[in-house]
C-alpha cells in the first residue's frame, strides 16, 4: 500500500493485482445479479409456489413439475386430458385439451402454459415434456429384453381378449 | 512459457503439431458420432433422438471451453504482455462461436421431439445465445482492432468480462428452474449409462483436438499475416528510398 512497497512492486504484478481484484469485483457482481434474479429468471412456477403465493387467476403463467403417478384421465373426447402436477410439497390439477408431447407420461417433467382457473385448477393452453439428466437405454432400466418382449406379449394378448 | 514468446520456435512446433491434431480429431469425431449413430441402442424415453446428444453436448462444452481459453489469453495478455497470447485468443473466437452455433442448431432440433419446441427463454438457452452473441461482438472487435493496427487490449478486456456468463451458463439450470434437464455429469458422477457415456467422451476428445488443430492453423496465418505485412512495410521504404 506504502509508496515504498508500490514501488517495490513490478509492472507485471501491478497489472496482475489490478486485474485480478477487477475480476473479483466482476465475478462478485455477476453472482449477485444472478442471484437477485433468482425468482424472475425461473421458466416456471412449481406447485410449491403456487400454493405460497396464488397467482391472479386469468394471468398467463407457466406451471412446472412431476406428472403425479396415476392421475393422467383423458376424457371420452380423446383430446382432454386431466392430470396431477405435483413437486413432493404440493400439487395443483391440470386441464389440457389437444395434442401432448411424445414424453408426456406418469412420473416424469412436464411445463404447462396457461391459467390458474378460480377453482384452483390450472388451465394449459400448451405443455411441454420437461426430460430428466438421466440417459439409459431401454433393456437397462430393470428389464431385460426378454421381460421386455415377453410383458408386451402379454398387453397384446390383454388387448385382444 | 516465455520460451514460447519467440514465434519462429512457435511456428515450428505449430507447424509440427497442426496436422497430426486436426486427422486425429477428424477421425475421433467421425468414428464416436457413428458409433453413436448406429451401435448404441434407443434411450428409454427418448428412442432414437437421443443420438444427437454426441454433437450437442460436446458442442456445448467446447462453445464453453472455447471462451475460456479466450479469457485465460486474455489474462496473460494483459498481465505478462505475451506477444502470442493476443493472437491465441483471436485464433479461439471463430472455432468457439461454431460450436456454440452448432450446439444451439442441435438443441433446437432435439427440443422440438422431445420438449416439443423449438426454442423457449430458459436460462441455460437464454445464456448460451448469449455466448454466441458475445462471441461475435469478440470477432468484430478483435478483427477490426487488428485491422487498424490497433494495441488489442481491449479485446483482452472484453475477453476477460465476457467469462462471467461461462459460470452463469454452468449453473443456470441450477440456480433457475428451467426447461433444459439439469448436469447429467457433475464433478466424476454421470447419470448417462456408459453405453452412451464412451460414445460422448471419444467425441468431445475428438472435438476437443479439431479445436485445437484449428486454433493453431489459424495462428499460423495470423502470424503469417503479420510477416507478410511487415516485409511489405519495408520493401515500400526501400522503394522509396531508391527513387529519392
Amino acid at each position: 500500500m506504502n509508496a515504498e512497497r508500490s514501488g517495490g512492486l513490478k509492472p507485471k504484478h501491478q497489472r496482475l493485482v489490478l486485474v485480478v481484484v477487477a475480476l473479483v469485483a466482476l465475478v462478485g457482481a455477476g453472482l449477485l445479479a444472478a442471484y437477485a434474479l433468482r425468482n424472475q429468471a425461473s421458466y416456471f412456477y412449481v406447485p410449491a409456489d403456487i400454493a405460497a403465493s396464488p397467482p391472479v387467476p386469468g394471468e398467463a403463467i407457466r406451471l412446472g413439475g412431476m406428472v403425479e403417478n396415476g392421475s393422467i384421465d383423458t376424457a371420452d373426447d380423446g383430446v382432454t386430458v386431466e392430470f396431477v402436477v405435483q413437486d413432493g410439497q404440493a400439487r395443483v390439477p391440470v386441464i389440457y385439451a389437444g395434442i401432448v408431447p411424445a414424453l408426456f407420461v406418469e412420473g416424469s417433467g412436464v411445463v404447462a402454459e396457461g391459467s390458474m382457473r378460480a377453482d384452483g385448477t390450472f388451465v394449459a393452453d400448451n405443455l411441454l415434456a420437461k426430460h430428466d439428466e438421466n440417459y439409459m437405454p431401454r433393456e437397462l432400466e430393470g428389464m431385460s429384453t426378454a421381460e421386455l418382449r415377453e410383458e408386451l406379449q402379454e398387453s397384446v394378448a390383454g388387448a385382444n381378449e | 512459457m516465455h520460451g514460447f514468446a519467440n514465434p519462429a520456435r512457435f511456428l515450428k512446433i505449430a507447424r509440427w503439431l497442426t496436422v497430426p491434431l486436426l486427422v486425429s480429431g477428424l477421425v475421433l469425431s467421425f468414428g464416436a458420432v457413428l458409433w453413436g449413430l448406429t451401435q448404441v441402442p434407443p434411450d428409454r424415453l427418448m428412442g432414437d433422438t437421443v443420438r444427437i446428444l454426441f454433437v450437442h453436448v460436446p458442442a456445448a462444452w467446447l462453445g464453453m471451453g472455447g471462451w475460456s481459453a479466450i479469457a485465460i489469453a486474455s489474462l496473460v495478455e494483459l498481465v505478462w504482455r505475451h506477444p502470442l497470447a493476443a493472437i491465441a485468443a483471436r485464433a479461439a473466437a471463430v472455432p468457439g462461436a461454431t460450436f456454440t452455433a452448432l450446439c444451439l442448431v442441435t438443441g433446437s432440433i432435439w427440443g422440438r421431439p422431445t420438449w416439443g419446441t423449438w426454442w423457449v427463454w430458459d436460462g441455460r438457452l437464454t445464456s448460451m445465445l448469449v455466448l454466441l452473441f458475445l462471441y461475435f461482438g469478440y470477432i468484430a472487435l478483435s478483427s477490426s482492432l487488428a485491422r487498424e493496427g490497433q494495441p488489442s487490449r481491449i479485446a483482452a478486456i472484453f475477453g476477460l468480462v465476457g467469462a462471467i456468463n461461462i459460470p452463469i451458463i454452468n449453473r443456470s439450470v441450477v440456480w433457475w428452474n428451467s426447461l433444459h434437464q439439469p448436469p447429467s455429469i457433475t464433478m466424476g458422477e454421470s447419470s448417462i449409462d456408459p453405453v452412451f457415456l464412451w460414445p460422448l467422451l471419444i467425441a468431445t476428445l475428438g472435438f476437443s483436438l479439431l479445436f485445437g488443430g484449428v486454433v493453431l492453423a489459424r495462428m499460423r496465418a495470423i502470424l503469417a499475416d503479420t510477416q507478410a505485412e511487415a516485409r511489405l512495410r519495408r520493401k515500400a521504404m526501400q522503394a522509396e528510398e531508391v527513387a529519392r
